[in-house]
């Protein structure tokens, strides 16, 4: 029977928005305040919900301690206190929440453990702010 | 399509064991939610219905019938009991949040299906703001908000 499993986790760090192919002119028009110069941060909530059978023995689609390993390794140890701009990922695309999102929706579904099997990730959703959110439920 | 939600909250304390195991391994696979003697939590109960509204109502569903549903078949069993104890669906099945959004759906999908509007959609368990589960039932439908503007629903 399939259920869905799902867990909130916070990472703080700070991003600017900014496009080099646009002139300072056009990246204040599309960014405002967020392409401020040194950068601003946030405490984002990433959420995360796997899909898959209920184990009958363990009562459990995915066990938390497992996700948690997972997550902390892959995108709490990478992205926590860091500078978003700075990281691999960001210096050919602009560290926006959408394209964050996407690309912690890539990290984990190359990292989901291999046991139990059949586990889907059904999306990754983050909170920029109490205000706004993203979700990435495909790539 | 509309799907309407209601939230509702109630307390209960639950462990982990599986009884063909050793006492070894429940420690291993449990951790502390193993201890025998139980632990509780706020637990939040979101159920989702879907339809659409009535022409002359506008509702969807009754949320005051909802809210009384939701009472009537699952608080007043749940709220305030040791759910491995008391409650007969997990006398032999562990009291998982993934366990409980079933067993929540099983006791609330005859009376949605009796009234004859809604159909149940999700049921949603948090065991604590960071914890949760969902159920979608046997026969799940597509519960993608993006799909049907991007014509895949």
């Amino acid at each position: 029977m399939t259920a869905y499993f799902g867990r909130r986790y916070m990472l703080s760090a700070s991003h600017r928005l900014h496009c080099d192919g646009l002139t300072d002119d056009q990246n204040r028009a599309a960014y405002g305040k967020c392409n401020n110069p040194h950068g601003h941060g946030h405490n984002y909530i990433i959420e995360v919900v796997i899909g898959g059978p209920v184990s009958p023995e363990t009562g459990m689609v995915i066990n938390l301690v497992d996700l948690d390993a997972v997550v902390q390794t892959q995108v709490l140890n990478r992205f926590d206190l860091a500078n978003l701009n700075l990281d691999p990922l960001f210096t050919a695309q602009v560290p926006t929440t959408e394209n964050l999102c996407r690309e912690i929706f890539r990290i984990l579904l190359n990292a989901l453990p291999a046991d139990p099997p059949d586990l889907k990730l059904e999306y990754v959703r983050v909170e920029e702010t109490e205000n706004n959110f993203f979700q990435c439920f495909k790539l | 399509m509309i799907f309407l939600t209601r939230r509702a909250t109630f307390s209960a304390s639950h462990f982990y064991w599986n009884q063909s195991w050793s006492e070894e391994k429940n420690r291993q696979v449990f951790g502390r939610c193993s201890n025998r003697n139980g632990h509780g939590h706020n637990y939040t109960l979101e159920v989702t219905v879907a339809g659409d509204p009535d022409p002359v109502t506008g509702f969807v569903v009754d949320l005051k019938w909802l809210k009384d549903v939701m009472e009537r078949e699952v608080l007043s069993a749940w709220d305030h009991r040791h759910l491995n104890h008391e409650i007969s669906e997990f006398a032999t099945t562990m009291p998982t949040c993934e366990n409980i959004a079933i067993a929540a759906w099983r006791r609330l999908e005859p009376a949605i299906i009796a009234a004859n509007g809604a159909r149940l959609a999700t049921i949603r368990v948090y065991e604590t703001p960071e914890i949760f589960a969902e159920f979608r039932g046997l026969q799940e439908q597509v519960f993608d908000p993006g799909a049907q503007h991007r014509g895949e629903a």
